[in-house]
Formats: C-alpha cells, structure tokens, sequence
C-alpha cells in the first residue's frame, strides 16, 4: 500500500489552501515595504508574521481527544473580534496574518461532513454501511477471495445504532491498521488507475469520525491475515486537528470461526428507515450488481436476517492498473508527466508514460505538433508542450486497454436483476468500454419489466409502501438504479449523468410513456452501471456521476439498445393481447350464433359450434389490416343520415 | 286474412332460412361466412331521371364473421333474422323497440350485450330487410305510429271501419304499416288533394277550422320528417284514389328536404323509394317568395343559423334540385338569409292560413313540382 502525502489532490481542501497562501505572501510584501503605505501599526502587528504552517493548538493526549471530541463549533477558528484601537480599519494585514493557519483535511470535514455524506442520521447509517461494505468487497476481490459479508444493524436507542460489517477478506497488516481506519486520505486507491469501489481513502475513517463525532466512541477493528497468525482487536479514534489515527487499544484476540478477514464495528447517531434509499435498498442494489456476493443482513428492530445469496461462483476477472490515455489528457498533467518521466527522448517518453502510444503513435503525435521526437523531455518549453497538447487530439489512437475496466457483464447483469426481481422480462447490454478524459469506462444496462412490478406496491414520501392497485403502475415512474464500479448510488439522482442520459432518451419510441424531462411510466426497473478507472463523481459522497458528454452518449447508446428490446417485448405482449381480445370477441359472437342459425336452419348446434371455433381459431392468426370500421351498410351523409333516423320515430 | 299472411309469411321465412342455410354452409366448407348486403351510402345511391326517384346502386358489402369489426354487426344480423323468422311463424307483429328488447341479453359470461341500444338494431333491420329484398313490414315488425289523418275519406284498418271525416281534434293516429292487407280504402270519397301540413300544430288550426270540410280534401301532418308509415299512406292515396298531394312546410331548407323525401325518397331507405316516392307532389309553401308575395311583417323571421346554410348549398348541388324554378327558390332563401315559420302566417290573422293562403295558393296554382 503506498502512502498518500498529506496533501491531497482534494479540488476543495486544495482550492481552500490555494486562497490562504497568497494572503499570507501579501502580508510579508507589506510589512517590507511600509513605506508605500502609511499603516496605523496595532500591537498586534508587533509580533512576527507567523509561520504559514502553523499548529495553532498543541493536541491534547490522545484520550482526552477520544473521550471530548470536538463539535463542530469547537474546530472551528475563534470568532473574528476588531483589535481595539483601530477604529477604521477592523484588521490589518499583520493581525489577519496572526490568524492564518494550515487546515487539516479532518478539521475541514468535520465541518463538511455533508460532503462525504452524512448530512442527517438516516443518510449517515446509510454512508457508514456504504463505506464499510465497498472497502470489503475490494479487498475480497483484490485477494481473489469469493465475498462473504456480514451486515449486523443494532439499535442502541432510537437516536444511535452500531455497525458492524465483516468480511472473508484478506486481512489488514496490524501496522496498516490504524492508518487505514483512522487517517482521512489514505489508502491504496488513490493513486492507480484501476477500477475499484472506494477511489479516495476518505470513506471509512470519516465514518469512524463521524461516530466519534456524535457518540464519542471509536471504531473498533478486528482483523486477521490468516490462518495461525493472531487476530488484532484496535479501537482507534482520529485526531481531527492533526488527521492522525490514535490508538486507544490494541490486543491480539482470539476470533473463533474466521481464519482471515475483517470486522469493523461504529458506532454512531443514526436513524434507521426503510423504503427508497434506504439501507435495505442499499443491500439490494448492492446485490443486484454483485451477483458473485453473498450478503447475511441483519438488520435492526428485530427483524428477520435477510440472505442476498450470489447468482455465480465466478469472481470478477482482476481489473489491471493502468497509464493514462492520451486523449483527454490535461495540460498541467501533461507538463508534470513529461517534466518526472524518465525517459530520454521525448517519443520514448510518450510511449512509456501513456497507454496505447506505440512508436508511430508517438512520432505522429510530435510530426503534428511539429516538436522533435528526440527532444529531452524535460527540457521542453511550455509552449511546446502545448502544441503537443494541441495534437493529440488530432492522432488516431486505440482505445484504451478493455482490461482495465471490468463491467459486470451482460449475463450477471441479467442473473442479479432476474435473481431480485421478480420481472416477467429482463434484458441487459453491455457497451464496448470508451474513454472520456482519457479514462477508459464502460456502460451497461439492464432492465426489468412487469412480473411482481406491476402488482407492486409505491413508496410514499416517508419510504412507507402504500399498496398499490393493479394498473395504477403504469402512471407511476420507473425505478433507475445508478451503480458506479458495482456501488448504488441512492442521492441525488437529478444531477446524476445518468438520469440525464435516462430521461433524456425518447422512452415513447420503446413503447413507454414519458413525461417530458422526467424519467419514463411503467412498471419497470432500470439499473445503469458504469465501470471506470475513475468513476467522475460530483461531490465526495460519491452519489451522482458528473456530466461528460462521452458518458452520457454511451449511456443513451446502451438504453436505446435495451430500449429496442422492450419495445419489441411490449409489441409482442400487445399482439398476444390483441389476439386473445380478438378470439375472444369472435368466440362469444360464435356462441351466440350458432343459436341463430339453429333456429334459422334447425342444424346441430354442436357440430356448428366445433365447425365456428375451429374457423375461430384459425382466423385469429392472421392479422387482418384495417378490417375496423369498414362495416357500415348504413348511410354515412352527415347531416343526412341523421335526418333519414328520424323518419323512424 | 289469416292465409294471406301465411302465403307472403312464406316466402320470407324461405328467404330467411336462405340466409341461414348459406351461413351454415360456408362455415362447413371452412370459409370465413359473409352475408352480402346493398350498401345504404350517398355513394351508392343514384337519381332516377326518367322515373325523378332516389333509387339504391348496385354497391354491395360484405359482412364478415371474422373482421373484428364486423362480427358484431353479423352476429346481430342472424339475431335479428331468426328473430324474424319466430315472429313471421308466430303471426304476430312487433314494434322495432320491441324487437330490439326481444333480442338484448347479454352475451355468454362476457358484460356485453348483443344489442347496447336501439340505435345499434335499427340500422341491423334496414340491412336484413335490403338484403333479402323484403320489407319491414314483410318482417312483421312496424315502428310507432306517427302522424295523423282527418279529411273526406273511409278506410278500413285491420278489419274495423274508420270514418275519417269523424275523428274529432285529434285525428286517426296513422300506423307505421299501411300495406292493403292491413289497411283499404273504401270508395265514395269526395276528396280532391290530399294536404300534407309538416307540423302538428298548423294541423290542428286547420282541422279546427274545418278546412278539409270546406275544401274536400284530407288532411295530413307528419309531426316533422315523414315516417315511412305515412310516407307509404301517402303514396297509396296518391295512386290508388288518384289524388294530387300538396306539401306545405316551413320555409327553410329542413322543410324542403321533408318535401324533398316525400318526392323523390331519402337516401337511408333509398331502396323503398318505388313503393313511396311521389315524383308529383306538390311544394305549395312556404316559399321564400312568399313573404313579398303575402305582405309578411319582417319581424316574423328567423336568421339562417350556419347549418342552415350549409345544408342550402348542398342542397343546390342535388340533382333532383336542378330544375331552374328550385334553384330560384333555394337561392331566394339563402339571399334573404332568413326562414319563415308556418305559424308565421298566424301574424296576419289567426285563420289566415286556413282562409286566405292556402285557398289562394292552389286557386293560383303557385306551386312548384
């Protein structure tokens, strides 16, 4: 596992500290050159600028953190008061320096957890099992390990709830421990290209922090590597100021019945609710889209443990890490790329740091550019970069490695929804992977229609399920399931790709109806997955996918695929429907003639009736065009006809 | 009278069967069973110059079994066929309404019904009766009476002697069956014309007013369109006793299209035209001229609405409207843009129309043919 420095490429922490350095430079600029301007000098400026990085508060022991953790408004700075003696001017640049200060990523989602997900109670049970179970299946996959999962929900009180999850998995190195639990940023996913659940190392230490934050209890980890070795029991609480895990107890234990895996144990504020986006729909869509997990679910209030059992023994093959591609590739990435590389040439080093850059590639890349393919690639001016930059773009090259991505595939996409729905038909397909920004990713879709969704019932605004009547299903909207590298996302579905792509597409086409800019009517489930590198996300809590054009495109391209195939299944659902409406007509008007013509005619009635139901049948095959409204030996003269009715009286 | 009936019952129970019989066989032979019925359709109907009636074409449509369209209608055609065949054995007669609730039930396990309305049997009769070129009548089955007669004449109907100079105000309630084994005319009468009055209430005035006494004639109102009961009245009063027939109706296309159907037929029962058109009727009133010709106030007249208009340019087109003076008469009516009410002429008098018009119309011979 490699070590994350603590500077992390986070978009937010970055462009927090991006705004605190130039002040701070500013401050030294002033207090140089005083003479420019005439400044009213405060006591406060006496002191020496301080440091840019700068530990305002020395930690206390690491129990007194664990036992007092910080509320939000206490890692907060102290409130702004204007330095007496300066009336006009409320701060000088010297006094706002005195307040400058490095933040920690922990501090700054302490006060961000919304970001990473735990905005309220229900969503942050949900989080919490969320985080847990993705870092599992990771690691059970990475190890080739078939996964086993436990998810254990207790109810402490109606307000707390403790988590437990455990897995088969390999095991965490007892030193790694700590770290990985109790460190925001750290992990092993950040720093590869290769498609995985978790990709920041943020996930399960702020759900750890978050317990802390809201019961003061730490995360309680047990793990083993294997057979023979000892289990390790930790109970760790995260030092917010410093982001550094603090060890509160560390034992070997004894763990009858588990020769490798691990268990991870929070407790936290919480609500625990069912219905849409809830935990229980979590599992389920965890399950649809894990068709090779099993999951043992126990949820809380007594309920019966629920088994999501696997649909295939097979393991999904090992997504293979990756170099970037090209294409999409940004400039500053492309400057630093070429600036660390230690190839030679320039050509060599497009090859070596770039997937799918063969030698003509590469020569065509700097012929286009009209740069030296021998240049030293450190050496190269910034405007040349750009050109290169300019030219990729413009040279044709292959896709990048399909191994990197793993869908689910149109088969187990196909067993999960058939093995959790109950539908009358399934569909899936998967697309040919493609590339936005340079990322490989691959979409695929899969749907499930009518069967028990049609009986089922809809979901008030509380998650409480309202019996729905038969035939009322049709005016309510489909459910979109939006999965990400094999993880639901349940929030946020309006600013998702996805939904974009999904109600975006012309539903009426396949036979559905569609109001305009919402998701399509009909009993139906539609679950899109997207497998990627880099999965785009919108925000921390990882639960919309960002709107690339590219992945929109092949989202549609994947619907309209799937949507011709229900089109065609609803045609044929039609016909039968149609035909049988049909024989049915023509077997009651049978019956009633056969008592006409008997009279009429006085012949048997049961050999008429057989000679009538057999014709019956046979015409019912054949679809007779424009057959309706033919009939009329009446007069049809407008206004005429009406009249000539009324000679009857 | 009893054997009579038999004889003519006879011969359409014959052809009932027919219909059956030929069903029956193709169905046997495994083919999709159709009956063939004389299309009732504008496009189907011609205008008989030599003979200045509407006659039915030769268009014929077939009825399927099995065209989901259609098998209802065919159904009910053989409902309403061996309906009629218990009918004609029974001897007995019934009204339409009738026959549509003798028919309705509902069909197997289903919620429907053979027939939903009357207005779905109706049209099932017009086509049975076409298709074996046999009358309603033919069928027994008669629709209610509308229409009254009162005037200088003596007829027997069904076996009673009916005087109808002796019908008080109310008039004898014409049947919608006036065939000669129901109904005949006996001899001595005095009458000159008959007079076909549209509405109900101008009958009344002129049957207060004795007018039928004074003038030897009789006396005839329709209620509106003139069934076919009355229009068959008509026609055998016409032909059998020799005697003219003046219409006098209010003056606005409606009206022409009543004395229109007594002249010449409607294109619904198109195929009964022969047996009840009267090429020489008489269109006495109102004229759109009349209104000069009489010195009527302008206030006793009523805008043509759109329909009006519409139905006048059609009107104009038809080829039994052709003849100059209906031209002339029609355009007369869409230029003054107004119609004229019979009771308008109660404006100048009450008995005007009794007194005045009318004696001076036919005296005048203002008529148009």
């Amino acid at each position: 596992m490699k070590k994350t420095a603590s500077q992390p490429e986070l978009p937010l922490a970055r462009g927090r500290e991006e705004k605190t350095a130039p002040r701070a430079r500013g401050t030294d600029a002033t207090g140089k050159k005083p003479k420019l301007k005439l400044v009213k000098r405060s006591q406060g400026t006496a002191e020496p600028a301080p440091a840019l990085k700068l530990e305002p508060r020395k930690a206390e022991s690491a129990a007194a953190a664990a036992a007092v953790p910080a509320s939000l408004d206490a890692a907060a700075p102290a409130a702004d008061a204007a330095p007496p003696g300066s009336p006009r001017r409320r701060a000088t640049a010297e006094s706002l320096a005195g307040k400058q200060r490095e933040i920690s990523v922990a501090e700054f989602f302490t006060k961000n957890r919304h970001l990473l997900g735990f905005d309220n109670p229900a969503k942050a049970l949900l989080t919490t099992v969320k985080e847990a179970v993705d870092n599992s299946l990771d690691a059970c996959e990475e190890a080739g390990i078939l996964p086993e999962l436990l998810v254990e929900i207790t109810e402490i009180n109606q307000e707390r709830y403790r988590v437990a999850v455990q897995d088969n998995g390999p095991g965490i190195v007892a030193k790694q421990v700590p770290k990985i639990f109790a460190k925001l940023l750290y992990g092993s996913k950040f720093h590869r290209l290769r498609q995985s659940r978790g990709q920041q190392g943020i996930g399960i230490s702020a759900a750890g922090m978050y317990g802390l934050l809201t019961t003061g209890k730490p995360i309680v980890i047990t793990s083993r590597t294997g057979k023979g070795r000892p289990a390790h029991h930790f109970e760790l609480v995260i030092d917010t100021q410093k982001n550094q895990p603090q060890i509160i107890v560390d034992t070997e234990v004894e763990w009858e019945g588990v020769d490798h895996g691990t268990r991870v144990e929070i407790e936290l504020a919480a609500t625990y609710k069912t219905g849409r986006r809830s935990l229980d729909e979590y599992l389920a869509e965890t399950a649809i889209a894990n068709p090779h997990a099993r999951i043992f679910y126990q949820p809380p209030k007594g309920r019966p443990q629920q088994l999501f059992d696997r649909a295939s023994d097979e393991l999904p093959p090992e997504p293979k890490e990756i170099k970037p591609h090209p294409h999409g590739v940004e400039l500053g990435a492309l400057m630093e790329t070429l600036k660390s590389t230690e190839a030679r040439f320039l050509s060599s080093a497009l090859q070596q740091e770039f997937s799918r850059v063969s030698v003509a590639v590469a020569e065509a890349i700097c012929a286009a550019a009209g740069v030296d393919p021998h240049a030293r690639p450190h050496k190269l001016t910034p405007s040349d970069v750009e050109k290169l930059h300019k030219a990729i773009p413009t040279i044709k090259i292959l896709a990048p490695p399909t191994s990197s991505v793993v869908p689910i595939g149109e088969k187990l996409v196909h067993a999960g929804l058939a093995k959790e729905i109950k539908a009358d038909y399934v569909v899936s397909c998967t697309r040919p992977p493609s590339v936005y920004r340079g990322n490989p990713f691959c979409i695929e879709v899969g749907l499930a229609y009518g069967g028990e969704l049609v009986e089922a019932g809809e979901e008030d605004d509380d998650g409480e399920v309202v019996p729905g009547e038969k035939g009322n299903v049709a005016e309510t909207p489909i459910r979109l399931l939006r999965l990400a590298n094999r993880v639901p996302l349940l929030y946020q579905q309006s600013a998702c790709a996805i939904f974009k792509a999904v109600t975006e597409t012309r539903w009426k086409n396949y036979g559905l109806t569609q109001p305009r800019g919402s998701l399509p009517l009909g009993p139906m489930v539609l679950m899109v997955h997207m497998a990627s590198v880099w999965v785009p996300f919108t925000s921390e809590s990882k639960e919309a996918v960002a709107h690339y054009p590219q992945i929109i495109k092949e989202v549609k391209l994947a619907l309209a695929e799937c949507g011709r195939k229900l089109a065609s299944h609803l045609r044929q659902l039609e016909n039968r429907r149609h035909e049988a409406k049909r024989r049915s007509i023509f077997e009651l008007y049978c019956g009633e003639l056969v008592e006409s013509l008997h009279k009429l005619t006085g012949r048997e009635k049961k050999k008429l009736q057989k000679q009538l139901l057999e014709l019956a049948r046979k015409h019912t095959g054949e679809d007779e065009e424009g057959d309706e409204g033919v009939d009329d030996a009446v007069a049809r003269d407008g206004a005429r006809g009406g009249d000539d009715a009324e000679e009857e009286g | 009278m009893a054997k009579k009936t038999d004889a003519r019952a006879e011969k359409v129970i014959k052809k009932l069967v027919g219909l059956g019989n030929e069903a029956v066989r193709e169905v046997a032979a495994g083919e999709n069973p159709s009956v063939e019925i004389p299309l009732r359709a504008l496009s189907n109907i011609n205008f008989n110059e030599k003979r200045q009636i509407i006659e039915l074409g030769n268009a014929k449509q077939e009825r399927y079994l099995f065209k989901v369209g259609m098998a209802r209608k065919f159904m009910q055609t053989f409902l309403v066929a061996s309906a009629c065949k218990d009918l004609l054995e029974e001897g007995k007669t019934t009204s339409i309404r009738d026959l549509y609730y003798i028919t309705k039930h509902t069909l197997g396990q289903s919620r429907a019904n053979t027939f939903e309305e009357q207005d779905e049997s109706d049209p099932i009769i017009e086509d049975l009766e076409v298709t074996i070129d046999s009358l309603r009548e033919e069928l027994n089955l008669h629709a209610s009476n509308k229409g009254a007669a009162v005037g200088d004449l003596t007829i027997v109907d069904s076996g009673d002697v009916i005087d109808l100079r002796r019908m008080g105000s109310g008039g004898w309630s014409v049947p919608s069956i006036v065939e000669e084994n129901v109904i005949q005319f006996r001899r001595g009468s005095k009458a000159k014309y008959v007079l076909l009055v549209e509405k109900d209430a101008v009958w009344r005035r002129l049957n207060e007013d004795r007018y039928w006494k004074k003038h030897e004639c009789i006396l005839v109102h329709g209620g509106g369109m003139v069934a076919r009961g009355l229009r068959r009245f008509l026609y055998r009063l016409h032909h059998e006793l020799d005697l003219p027939v003046y219409v006098v109706v209010d003056n606005d296309p409606w009206g022409l299209y009543i004395y229109s159907v007594v002249k010449q037929g409607s294109i619904n029962l198109a195929y009964e035209s022969v047996r009840m058109a009267i090429p020489k009727a008489r269109f006495l009133g109102l004229s759109s001229f009349d209104r000069e010709g009489f010195d009527l106030p302008p206030n006793v007249t009523i805008k043509l609405n759109d329909q009006d208009r519409r139905r006048g340019e059609q009107m104009l087109k038809y080829p039994w409207f052709e003849k100059k003076q209906w031209q002339k008469e029609i355009q007369q009516l869409l230029k003054a843009g107004v119609k004229l009410e019979l009771e308008a002429l109660s404006a100048k008098g009450i008995s005007f129309i009794s007194e005045k018009y009318l004696p001076q119309k036919i005296e005048a011979k203002q008529w148009l043919v």
